[in-house]
C-alpha cells in the first residue's frame, strides 16, 4: 500500500492553540465524567460480586447515582476540626486532586487525527519528557495524603497518612525500576514512541517485559491505595484513614482523586505494556508522528483510524480498571509488615536483578546484530521472543523460588499449610491409644 | 519544542481552578454552624484521649531515608536506560558498578534490620 505521507505537516501556531484548547477541554470533561461513572461502576461491580443489585433507583440502571452523590456532597455540611491546621487542611484535598487530574495529559489515547494535510496528535501534551512528567506529578499525590493526615489533628488520620506515605514511596522505587526495561528498547521516554516501538516489534511489551509488567501492576495497586494495599484506609483499624475528618466536597475530592488515579494508571499500563491504542496484528495503524526533520514516520493517518484506535485504547484501559475492581473483592488486605517486606525485600532486589538481566539481553541481541524488525520464519518477532523467553524464566524464578509462597501466593498457600498441619495432628491423635481401638 | 508544554500548563490551570472551585463552592453552600462537640477530633464517638502530636515509630523516617537513596538511584539509572543501546557494553559495565555499590548498601540495611517491621 503506497501512501503519500510527504505532504503531511504539523499544525501552525494558531491551529496548535485551538487544537490544544479543544483537546484540554475535551479530555478534562471526559475525565470527570468517566471518574463519576467509575464510582458507579465500582458499586455495581461490588454488588455483582456479592450477588446483590447495587444502586438502581436514580435514573435508568442507577446511571444518575454519581450526579445525585455529587449534588449531595456539595450541599452537605462541612466540619472543620477545631484543632486542625486550617490552611493545610484545605490545601490537602486540592494537592490530592490536582496531580491526579493533570497526569492524563501525556497519555496518547488514539492515533493522530488528520485534518486536510495537517496532523493533530491525539495526546493533550506531546511533551518530550513523557513518562517522567507523569511520574513527577503522580508522586506529588503523596503530599496531599500525608498533609491531610497531619493537618486533621486526628490519630486515625495521622496513622493513615504515615502508612500511606511510607507505602507509596516504597513502591515508587519498584515502579521506576519496572519502567526501566521499557526504556531500554524504546530509547526514549515519550509515550507515543513507546506505542510505536510496540507496533514496530509487533509484540506488546507485556510479554517481552513480563517481570516489569508484573511489578508495575503490583506497584500501581500500592500507589493507588487499593486493596490489597489499602492499609492507609483500613476500615477495621483506622475508620477511613487519612480522610477521617473530611466531609462534604473535600471528602469527595479525595474520592475523585483516587478514581482519577486508577483511571490514569490503567491507561498508563495499557500504553506501556499492552500497546496503547495499537490494534493487534494490523500494520495499517502503525504510526509515530513527525521526526526531528519534520518527516512523517509510519502509515498515513485517517479520521476513522483515530476512532478505531480510541475504541481499542478504551477497551484496554477498561480491562485494567475491571481488574482493579475485581481484585478488591477477591484478595484480603495485607498486614503492614507484609507490605513493606514485599516492597523492599522482594520487589526491589528482584526489579534490580530484572533490570540487569534485561539490559544484558538487549545488549547481547544488539551484539549479535538482531534487529527489532527481524522476523523468525517471516512471522515471529525474533527480538521480542528472545526477551520473552528470558523474562519468562525470570518470572518463574520470582514466583516460585524467590517468593517461596510467602507473599504473592497469599491465603491459598496458607490454607494448604494449615490443612497439612491439621492432617498431621489428626494422625498423631489417632495413634494415641496404642494397642487398642481408636475412640470413635 | 517548548510549545508542546503549553497544553500541560493549560491542563494544570484548569485542574487548579477546578480544585479551588470545589473547595469554595462547598464552603459557601455548607449549612450549619460550629459546636464544641462537632469540631472535636473524631475518635469513634469517645472523648479524645491525649494529644495527636505524639512521637511515632522511627521506622517511618527510616523508610523515607532509604527511599531517597533508591529513588536517586532510579533517577540516575533513567538516562542510562534511555541510552543503553548507543552506550553499549561500556555503559553497561559502569551502570553495574553503580548498581553493585547500592546493592551493598541495601544488603547492609537489611542485615542491620532497618527493613524489619515488627
Amino acid at each position: 500500500m503506497q501512501q503519500n505521507v510527504s505532504q503531511l505537516q504539523p499544525l501552525g501556531d494558531t491551529g496548535f492553540l485551538i487544537a490544544s484548547l479543544a483537546k484540554v477541554i475535551l479530555v478534562f470533561s471526559v475525565l470527570m465524567v468517566v471518574v463519576a461513572l467509575l464510582t458507579l461502576l465500582e458499586r455495581k461491580v461490588s454488588a455483582w460480586m456479592q450477588d446483590r443489585l447495587g444502586p438502581n433507583r436514580v435514573g435508568p440502571g442507577g446511571l444518575g447515582q454519581p450526579l445525585a452523590d455529587g449534588i449531595k456532597n456539595i450541599l452537605k455540611e462541612e466540619t472543620n476540626p477545631a484543632e486542625a491546621n486550617g490552611v493545610f487542611f484545605t490545601l490537602a484535598p486540592m494537592l490530592s486532586i490536582i496531580p491526579a487530574l493533570i497526569t492524563f495529559a501525556v497519555i496518547p489515547f488514539a492515533s493522530p487525527l488528520r485534518l486536510g494535510n495537517s496532523v493533530v496528535p491525539m495526546v493533550v501534551a506531546d511533551v518530550p519528557v513523557g513518562v517522567l512528567f507523569l511520574l513527577a506529578f503522580s508522586s506529588l499525590g503523596v503530599y496531599g495524603i500525608v498533609i491531610a493526615g497531619w493537618a486533621s489533628y486526628n490519630k486515625y488520620a495521622l496513622l493513615g497518612g504515615l502508612r500511606a506515605g511510607a507505602q507509596m514511596i516504597s513502591y515508587e522505587i519498584a515502579l521506576g525500576l519496572a519502567l526501566m526495561s521499557v526504556f531500554f528498547v524504546v530509547g526514549n521516554v515519550s509515550l507515543p514512541e513507546v506505542v510505536y516501538r510496540q507496533q514496530e516489534m509487533n509484540l506488546w511489551f507485556a510479554l517481552p517485559f513480563s517481570v516489569s509488567f508484573l511489578f508495575f501492576w503490583i506497584a500501581s495497586f500500592a500507589e493507588t491505595n487499593r486493596l490489597p494495599f489499602d492499609l492507609p484506609e483500613a476500615e477495621s483499624e483506622l475508620v477511613t484513614g487519612y480522610h477521617t475528618e473530611y466531609s462534604s466536597m473535600k471528602f469527595s475530592m479525595f474520592f475523585i482523586a483516587e478514581y482519577a488515579h486508577v483511571l490514569t494508571v490503567s491507561a498508563l499500563m495499557a500504553t506501556l505494556f499492552l500497546g496503547g491504542w495499537d490494534i493487534p496484528g494490523w500494520g495499517r495503524d502503525d504510526m509515530l508522528g513527525f521526526d526531528a526533520r519534520g518527516q512523517w514516520v509510519g502509515a498515513r493517518p485517517e479520521w476513522w483510524l483515530t476512532l478505531l484506535t480510541f475504541g481499542m485504547f478504551a477497551i484496554k484501559t477498561f480491562f485494567f480498571i475491571m481488574v482493579f475492581m475485581i481484585v478488591r473483592w477477591t484478595v484480603p488486605r495485607f498486614r503492614y509488615d507484609q507490605v513493606m517486606d514485599l516492597g523492599w525485600k522482594v520487589m526491589l532486589p528482584a526489579a534490580l536483578a530484572a533490570v540487569v538481566v534485561t539490559a544484558a539481553t538487549v545488549l547481547a541481541l544488539d551484539s549479535f546484530g538482531v534487529q527489532v524488525t527481524d522476523r523468525w520464519l517471516r512471522i515471529f518477532p525474533t527480538y521480542g521472543l528472545v526477551l520473552t523467553a528470558v523474562n519468562g524464566v525470570m518470572l518463574a524464578l520470582v514466583l516460585w523460588v524467590l517468593d517461596k509462597g510467602h507473599v504473592l501466593s497469599g491465603t491459598g498457600a496458607m490454607e494448604a499449610k494449615r490443612a497439612h498441619a491439621q492432617e498431621l495432628a489428626r494422625r498423631r491423635t489417632a495413634r494415641v491409644p496404642v494397642g487398642g481401638a481408636a475412640q470413635p | 519544542m517548548l510549545r508542546s508544554y503549553l497544553p500541560a500548563l493549560i491542563m494544570l490551570a484548569i485542574s487548579v481552578a477546578n480544585a479551588i472551585f470545589m473547595v469554595v463552592l462547598s464552603t459557601v453552600l455548607s449549612p450549619g454552624g460550629r459546636t464544641k462537640v462537632k469540631s472535636a477530633p473524631y475518635e469513634s464517638g469517645m472523648d479524645p484521649l491525649g494529644g495527636t502530636r505524639e512521637r511515632f515509630s522511627v521506622k517511618f523516617y527510616m523508610v523515607a531515608i532509604l527511599f531517597i537513596v533508591f529513588d536517586v538511584e532510579t533517577v540516575f539509572l533513567l538516562p542510562w536506560a534511555v541510552s543503553l543501546r548507543p552506550l553499549g557494553w561500556e555503559g553497561f559495565a559502569s551502570a553495574m558498578i553503580f548498581i553493585f555499590i547500592l546493592t551493598v548498601g541495601l544488603v547492609y540495611e537489611w542485615k542491620k534490620g532497618a527493613l524489619e517491621w515488627d
